[in-house]
C-alpha cells in the first residue's frame, strides 16, 4: 500500500514497506540525493532532515512512522534561491568535501529557528551529533554566526 | 645523461594535434603523443586535454579528485590565469580517465633524498623522471601532489591557447599578434573590437600554436588570492553529485558483504532467507563475498546481512596482541632501508647523557563521510563505471580485466569524492561494483556498502613501532638513532596493482623519519617491514602519520631531559639545518605566545614536521576542566613557498590537523578472531564542533619549491597534542590513541 508523504511541500506517494527508513524513501525513490546516508545509526547527522521545522536523522525514521511535513536541503534553498543559512556556507567557504555539509546545514537551520543568537556554547550543543572528517568546524561555525546577525538584520 | 635533458623538455611541451574542426594541445608520453581523451565534437575544438571552447563557451579540465582539498579550483586558476577567463564564467570539469593526466610529481616523490636539501639538479632530475608518471598512465590524485605537478604545465596550457586564440584573432583582422591584448574570454584588438573565445575557437584549431612565455607572478590576478571554490555553492545546496548520487536511468540497488577475516577465503552461504524479502531482485555470489541488488539500498543492506555465510580464516595472526608481537619482531630483522646515516650512532659520545624510548600506534581505518560505493553499466561489451575515485587510469585497467575487456570499452565517470584520505586510491569499491553489475546486464547497479562494511574493509593505516635512542650533551642533542617497525603500504599496494612484487628501499615507510630538518651530528634512521597480510594502504600522510609521531615525542622527551624549552631546542637544531622549518617554529612562538610556561591547569606542546615539501609548526594547548581535559587552542604555521589559495592552504592546515588529533585522541582499529572490532563511528569517532580547538593559520612563502598542502598538517598534529598532555600532566604518551592514558573530552 502506497504511503502519501509531503516533501518540500509536494506530496509523493511511495510504495515501499514501512519499515524503510525516510533517508533511503527520499534518496532511492523520490531521487532527492542531497541528504546523504553517512552511518545508518544517527552517529554523523550527515542525513538530517526536517520534520515540521525539527532536524531529524532520517536513517532513524521509519517510513511509516514520518509524522509530518518533510524539508530536505533540496526545500531550504536552491542555487539561485539558496537560503540565509547556506548563502553564508558559500560565504565563508565551508564545504571541502562537501558530503556532510547538507546534514550541518539542515542541523543549523533548525537551530537558528529556535535560537536567533546562538552562543559558541549553543553551537557547540546543537552540531556536535554533526561529523565532518574534513574537519570544517571552525568555518561552520563562523558561518552560524554570520547567518545569525544577518537574520537579525533582515 | 643527455636524454634526460630531452625527457625534460618534452614534458613541458604543449603540442598541437589537428583533430576534426580544430586542433588538440596536449602533454607529450616520451616518445609518442599521449591520445587526446576530450574526442570534441562537430564544431568543437580541443585546444588542449585541459581546455575546450565551443559556442557554449569555455571549459577547463581538472583532472585531479576532488576530494575537499580544492584542487579543482586552484588546478583551473592555473589555466585562467594565462588563459584570461574568469573562474566565474567557465565550466570545470573533472574529465575522463586517461593517460594524458598523468601525475609526473607523484613519482618524482621516489627519489632518495630528503627532499628540503634538494639541489636544482635533483629537482630537475625528479621532474624528468615524472614521466615515468605517464608511461604507467598515474593519474593519482595523492602525495599532496596537485600543484607541484599542474603548476608549470597547467599555466603553460593556458598561455598556449591563450596565444593560439590571439593568432586566429590577428589573421581575421590582418594586425599583428602582438597588438592584441586578452581579457575574460574575449581578444582585443587596438581599435578596441572584442572578438569573444568561442568565436575564435574553429579558426584556432588550424593554426600552428606559437611559443608562449610565462607571466610573471607580479602580473598574477587569480594565483596568490583566495578564490571563491568552483564547487562550493554545488555542495552548500545539495546539488553536488558524489558516486553514491548518481542515478541513470533504471538503476538498480546493490550491498555488498565480503569476509571479514580479510582476505579470507568464502566456504558457502546460504541466501535462503534473503532471497524472499522485500525489494531483493537478486543474489550475487561473488566468489569472495556476497551482494544483493534490490530495488532499494536499504533493503539490499538488509537482505544481504540475512545471508548465512561461512567465512574462511584471515591470513593473518588473528588478534591485536599477535599482530603487535609480529611488528616487533621486524626489529630483529635487517633494515629494509637506513636513508639517513650520519656520523657514528655506534659510539656514545664522552659525556653525553643517552635516552631511550619505545612507542606503538595502532592501526587505522580512513572513514571517509561517504561509505565506499560504485556504480555499474555492464551491456556486454561496454562498461561504464561511476564512482569517486583518486586513480581513474587504474582503477579503469582494473575493472576492464574484471570485465573482460579492453580498457578502451571501459569510461571511467569520475564524482565528487565525499572524502578520500587515501582510501579512493584504492580499486576494490570499482571491481566489486562491476561484478555486481556483470550479474544483470543492461540494468546499472548502484553497490553501496553499510559503513560497518567499509570500516571493516579498509586498507588501513598500518600500526607501526618504534625504537628511539638518543644523547645530549650540553643542552642540545648530539645523537639520534631510530628504527621504525611497520607493514609497508607501497609494497602491497604495488602487489595490488601490479601483481608484481614491489622490493628494494621503502622510502614511504621512513618519511618524517630520516628527512626531518635537524642538525643532528650523529643520525641515523632505519626502517624495518613487517610482512603481515593485514590490508594496508595510503593514509592521509601516511608513513609521515606515525613517524611524525615518534620523532617528534621523541625530540620533545630529549628536549626535557636536557633541561631545556622544547621550542627552543627544535628551533636551534632547525636554523641551521632548513631555515623554513626555523620560520615555522619563529611563527607559532610569536602568534601563541609561547614563553614555556604555563598558567595551572593548561599545557601546551610544541611539534614541527616536513612532509610533502612542506615544513609545518604547531602548538597545541589543552586545559583541564575538573579533571576532563579539553584540546583548547592551536596555533599553526606552514611555509608552502607559494600559497597559490591562501584560502584553501588554511583549510587543509586546518582539516589535517583535525584529521590527525580525531586519530590521536579516539583512532584505533583492533583485531579479534582475524576480525575488525570497530564498526561504525561509534566505535571509531572523530573530533566534532565540541572539542575542536578554536585556531589560528599563518602561511609562509619563503621555502624555495612549492610545497604540498593536503597533508603535512596531519604528522605534527599527534605529538604536539601528546607534548601538551605531558605539559600538562607530567605523563609521556608513548602510545595512542590518548584517550587511552588521559580522560580526553570525546
Amino acid at each position: 500500500m502506497a504511503t502519501a508523504l509531503k516533501i518540500n511541500g509536494k506530496t509523493h506517494q511511495v510504495d515501499l514497506p514501512d519499515d524503510v527508513p525516510l533517508l533511503w524513501v527520499l534518496r532511492d525513490e523520490v531521487g532527492l540525493t542531497g541528504t546523504k546516508f553517512g552511518c545508518g545509526v544517527a552517529a554523523c547527522g550527515a542525513c538530517t532532515v526536517h520534520i515540521d521545522g525539527e532536524a531529524v536523522r532520517s536513517c532513524q525514521v521509519a517510513l511509516s512512522d514520518v509524522w509530518g511535513d518533510v524539508t530536505t536541503i533540496e526545500g531550504l534553498g536552491t542555487p539561485d534561491a539558496m537560503a540565509a543559512i547556506q548563502k553564508a556556507w558559500v560565504d565563508h567557504q565551508v564545504a571541502q568535501c562537501g558530503y556532510c555539509q547538507s546534514g550541518q546545514i539542515m542541523q543549523a537551520a533548525a537551530l537558528l529557528a529556535e535560537n536567533s543568537a546562538p552562543s559558541d556554547e549553543d553551537i557547540d550543543d546543537a552540531m556536535q551529533g554533526n561529523l565532518c572528517r574534513c574537519g570544517t568546524y571552525p568555518r561552520i561555525r563562523a558561518a552560524i554566526h554570520d547567518a545569525a546577525s544577518k537574520l537579525k538584520e533582515a | 645523461m643527455a636524454s634526460i635533458g630531452k625527457i625534460l623538455r618534452r614534458t613541458f611541451l604543449i603540442g598541437s594535434a589537428a583533430i576534426v574542426g580544430g586542433v588538440a594541445f596536449g602533454a607529450y608520453y616520451v616518445t609518442r603523443p599521449a591520445a587526446n581523451p576530450l574526442k570534441p565534437g562537430k564544431g568543437e575544438t580541443a585546444l588542449s586535454p585541459f581546455v575546450l571552447i565551443d559556442q557554449q563557451g569555455v571549459t577547463l579540465f581538472a583532472p585531479r579528485a576532488e576530494m575537499g582539498q580544492g584542487v579543482m579550483t586552484t588546478w583551473a586558476a592555473l589555466i585562467a590565469e594565462e588563459l584570461d577567463v574568469e573562474l566565474d564564467d567557465i565550466r570545470v570539469l573533472h574529465g575522463p580517465a586517461a593517460a594524458a593526466y598523468y601525475n609526473h610529481a607523484l613519482v618524482g616523490e621516489g627519489l632518495p633524498n630528503k627532499g628540503y636539501d634538494v639541489s636544482d639538479f635533483q629537482h630537475n632530475l625528479g621532474e624528468a623522471l615524472g614521466v615515468l608518471g605517464r608511461t604507467l598512465s598515474l593519474q593519482v590524485t595523492g602525495g599532496s601532489t596537485s600543484m607541484k605537478d599542474g603548476f608549470e604545465r597547467m599555466r603553460m596550457a593556458g598561455a598556449t591557447a591563450r596565444e593560439t586564440l590571439k593568432q586566429a584573432a590577428a589573421e581575421r583582422l590582418g594586425v599583428d599578434r602582438a597588438q592584441l591584448t586578452t581579457e575574460n574570454g574575449v581578444v582585443i584588438a587596438p581599435d578596441g573590437t572584442r572578438i569573444p573565445y568561442t568565436e575564435l575557437a574553429e579558426a584556432a584549431g588550424q593554426i600552428e600554436p606559437p611559443e608562449v612565455a610565462l607571466r610573471d607572478p607580479s602580473e598574477w590576478r587569480l594565483l596568490g588570492k583566495s578564490l571563491p571554490r568552483v564547487d562550493v555553492l554545488a555542495k552548500s545546496t545539495g546539488t553536488a553529485e558524489f558516486g553514491i548520487d548518481v542515478r541513470p536511468q533504471g538503476l538498480k540497488f546493490a550491498s555488498v558483504r565480503m569476509n571479514p577475516k580479510l582476505g579470507g577465503v568464502m566456504n558457502s552461504f546460504d541466501a535462503s532467507a534473503a532471497e524472499t524479502m522485500p525489494g531483493v531482485e537478486k543474489i550475487v555470489d561473488l566468489g569472495t563475498g556476497v551482494a544483493v541488488i534490490a530495488n532499494n539500498t536499504w533493503l539490499a543492506i538488509q537482505a544481504v546481512e540475512a545471508i548465512d555465510v561461512d567465512w574462511g580464516d584471515a591470513p593473518y595472526p588473528p588478534d591485536t596482541d599477535a599482530l603487535s608481537e609480529h611488528i616487533s619482531k621486524a626489529f630483529d630483522d635487517a633494515p629494509n632501508s637506513t636513508m639517513r646515516d650520519d656520523g657514528d650512532v655506534d659510539v656514545m659520545p664522552e659525556g653525553a647523557t643517552e635516552i631511550t624510548a619505545d612507542y606503538t600506534v595502532p592501526y587505522l581505518a580512513h572513514a571517509t563521510m561517504e561509505p565506499m560505493n560504485a556504480t555499474a553499466l555492464y551491456t556486454g561489451d561496454k562498461l561504464d563505471l561511476w564512482c569517486g575515485n583518486q586513480a581513474p587510469t587504474l582503477i579503469q585497467m582494473r575493472v576492464a580485466n574484471t570485465a573482460g575487456l579492453e580498457t578502451e570499452a571501459v569510461d571511467i565517470h569520475t564524482t565528487y569524492l565525499g572524502g578520500g584520505f587515501g582510501r579512493r586510491g584504492e580499486l576494490d569499491f570499482g571491481e566489486i561494483a562491476t561484478k555486481v553489475a556483470m550479474a544483470m546486464p543492461g540494468t546499472p547497479v548502484q553497490t553501496t556498502w553499510s559503513r560497518e562494511e567499509d570500516m571493516r574493509h579498509d586498507y588501513y593505516r598500518p600500526g607501526a613501532m618504534a625504537r628511539m635512542r638518543g644523547a645530549i650533551k650540553d643542552g642540545k642533542a648530539i645523537l639520534i638513532d631510530g628504527k621504525v617497525a611497520s607493514q609497508s603500504p607501497t609494497q602491497q599496494a604495488v602487489k595490488r596493482y601490479t601483481g608484481l612484487s614491489g622490493g628494494g628501499p621503502d622510502k614511504v615507510l621512513v618519511e618524517g623519519f630520516f628527512n626531518q630538518p635537524y642538525a643532528v651530528p650523529n643520525y641515523r634512521m632505519s626502517g624495518h617491514i613487517a610482512d603481515l597480510a593485514v590490508p594496508v594502504g595510503f593514509w592521509r600522510s601516511v608513513g609521515n602519520s606515525h613517524n611524525g609521531f615518534f620523532h617528534e615525542t621523541f625530540l620533545d622527551e630529549m628536549a626535557h631531559a636536557a633541561g631545556r624549552d622544547p621550542l627552543e631546542f627544535r628551533l636551534e637544531l632547525a636554523k641551521p639545518e632548513f631555515a623554513p622549518a626555523a620560520g615555522c617554529l619563529e611563527a607559532v612562538k610569536e602568534m601563541s605566545g609561547w614563553t614555556g610556561e604555563t598558567p595551572n591547569a593548561v599545557g601546551r606542546g610544541v611539534a614541527m614536521t616536513y612532509s610533502f615539501g612542506t615544513p609545518v609548526a604547531q602548538v597545541i594547548e589543552v586545559v583541564d576542566e575538573d579533571g576532563t581535559i579539553r584540546i583548547n587552542k592551536a596555533w599553526i604555521a606552514c611555509d608552502v613557498g607559494l600559497a597559490l589559495d591562501p584560502s584553501t592552504v588554511e583549510a587543509q592546515m586546518i582539516g589535517g590537523m583535525i584529521y590527525g588529533l580525531s586519530a590521536a585522541t579516539t583512532g584505533e582499529i583492533t583485531f579479534s578472531d582475524g576480525e575488525v572490532e570497530q564498526y561504525n563511528f561509534p566505535d571509531y569517532d572523530a573530533l566534532r564542533m565540541h572539542n575542536t580547538p578554536i585556531t589560528e593559520v599563518r602561511v609562509l612563502e619563503t621555502n624555495k619549491h612549492l610545497g604540498g598542502v593536503g597533508e603535512p598538517g596531519t604528522p605534527p598534529s599527534m605529538p604536539a597534542l601528546g607534548n601538551a598532555l605531558f605539559d600538562l600532566t607530567g605523563e609521556r604518551a608513548r602510545s595512542l590513541p590518548l584517550n587511552k592514558q588521559f580522560n580526553l573530552l570525546v
